[in-house]
């Protein structure tokens, strides 16, 4: 019994250290945003990989989501005789929840997992400690960008998964199920209210935080081999999905 | 000077320093030796504060780094350039890009004074004309030699070498270690390298320091050093290391 307890204590111990050290990780990187010199360039160069690269996967993903949405929504809608409202189910579905969600995992899956591995293989190789050397503080020169670039690029691509979306739902409710395309584009128009798209744009803020830090910080700190850069990517993704999902529930019911 | 005062350290439960006391001699090329895992490459990170000692001292000139962070352990860093075991060259940057790395990033250079100091380090090692390589299309001599021009570009005062000839042949090994010894006699800089060439660190070396059980068992000139009638130390350097595996390794 003693011995339960003193392992759950020492768990539970390393994961308040492992909290710690991740807010720290993220506020340090922050405070060093503020300091001079500031790396535009990079910025750029990382809102370039998480935002314009994710635009094929997101757009890819954000048409399927909304064609079927329509066509799952309209049947149900069908024996209730409100198909005309099929426009508000698929736009507010998507605005409030599919959007950010759907996005912030595909990012998750595609910058993100690169994030970590590209960081960890620096920090295996001594690339981070050699930018240490040259008095060039990693967490501002590599970090800082990344965590800027998902707090600017992941709602941008949200902005886009909902409108790919909603005209995705279309595409199937009023071309091929016989919609009618006012009722549709009115539904949308008498049902979405400034709240809705409030919600999700902070809801993608905080996803796109998410994702750049527990992946920056899971590659910072990837242990020295192979296996332990695997088991970093592999952390990261799973922590980062986790999150998102739980936090969703909390915004929601926050917001609602 | 470099100067390490009853410096402690554990990782993962084992004590790898156990009472430190070095001094390392300004404008001297000064090698570490000692067995594997006995904890050369953690002597050289606590020097340029990669690494924090649990106790004990780091003093770089005036200052104590072991307890500086931030601002005020970069300030200290500026003297310092590190080559690293495997060169540490950013994978995504060409061989010019990376030389000419800390020139912009820490002197904030541009234009042709960047490129006419990064031709000049580059020839100097030996890779004129490789400036557009990548890392990965590089042999492991010739990423040595970019490390060691990316160290020199800003003409540090001191330069740590880790193992600088690791997993080279013994003539490109033979040939890195003329490289550093031309470069430190001609620049004058403080040279502190970490190696396993047995004998022929003694031929290099101004002075030689051999690590055993987590402290300094014995630093002299290298003439000196070869003299030594330590029997542990004698049958090190006459077999080439096998006496100072830990016991676990031994095993």
């Amino acid at each position: 019994m003693t011995n339960v307890l003193g392992q759950l204590g020492a768990w539970t111990v390393h994961r308040v250290r492992e909290m710690g050290r991740m807010w720290l990780f993220m506020l340090s990187s922050f405070a060093w945003l503020a300091r001079p010199p500031f790396r535009f360039h990079q910025t750029m160069k990382q809102l370039h990989f998480v935002g314009y690269k994710s635009t094929f996967v997101v757009v890819l993903t954000a048409a399927f989501t909304g064609m079927v949405l329509a066509l799952q929504g309209y049947y149900t809608l069908r024996k209730f005789g409100s198909e005309g409202l099929l426009g508000s189910a698929v736009a507010l579905s998507m605005i409030r929840e599919l959007g950010p969600v759907l996005a912030a995992l595909m990012v998750t899956a595609r910058a993100g997992s690169a994030m970590t591995a590209e960081i960890g293989i620096m920090r295996i190789t001594e690339q981070i400690d050699a930018l240490d050397t040259m008095a060039i503080n990693p967490l501002q020169y590599l970090i800082a960008p990344k965590l800027v670039a998902g707090l600017i690029g992941v709602p941008l691509l949200v902005a886009i998964f909902d409108v790919v979306g909603i005209y995705g739902g279309s595409l199937v409710g009023v071309d091929l199920l016989g919609v009618s395309e006012g009722a549709y584009w009115n539904s949308i128009q008498s049902a979405v209210e400034w709240k809705d798209v409030y919600g999700g744009i902070l809801k993608s803020i905080s996803f796109g935080l998410i994702i750049s830090w527990v992946c920056c910080y899971k590659g910072f700190y990837t242990r020295q081999s192979a296996e332990g850069l695997g088991r970093a990517t592999t952390e990261a993704v799973v922590l980062s999905s986790v999150l998102i999902l739980v936090s969703d529930y909390f915004l929601t019911s926050v917001l609602l | 000077m470099i100067k390490l005062v009853g410096v402690e350290k554990t990782l993962g439960g084992q004590p790898v320093l156990q009472g430190i006391d070095l001094s390392i001699p300004v404008g001297k090329l000064t090698t570490i030796i000692g067995g594997s895992g006995s904890g050369k490459s953690v002597l050289l990170k606590h020097m340029i504060g990669l690494m924090q000692p649990d106790r004990g001292e780091v003093w770089v000139g005036d200052v104590e780094i072991s307890r500086l962070s931030g601002t005020r352990l970069n300030d200290v860093r500026k003297q310092f350039a590190m080559l690293f075991q495997g060169a540490a060259l950013f994978d995504s940057l060409s061989v010019f890009e990376n030389v000419a790395f800390p020139l912009r990033e820490k002197l904030r250079m541009k234009g042709p004074d960047v490129a006419r100091r990064v031709e000049e380090k580059l020839e100097e090692v030996g890779l004129a004309g490789m400036g557009h390589k990548f890392p990965a299309e590089l042999s492991g001599g010739m990423r040595k030699r970019a490390g060691l021009a990316r160290a020199l570009v800003m003409e540090p005062g001191i330069i740590l070498f880790d193992e600088p000839t690791t997993g080279l042949d013994p003539l490109m090994a033979k040939s890195i270690h003329d490289l550093i010894v031309t470069m430190q006699r001609r620049f004058g800089f403080t040279a502190v390298m970490v190696s396993h060439e047995i004998p022929e660190v003694f031929g290099i070396s101004d002075w030689v320091a051999m690590l055993r059980k987590g402290k300094i068992a014995l630093m002299a000139t290298a003439a000196e050093f070869q003299r030594t009638t330590d029997p542990e130390i004698r049958e090190f350097i006459s077999v080439g290391g096998t006496v100072m595996l830990p016991n676990s390794l031994a095993e």
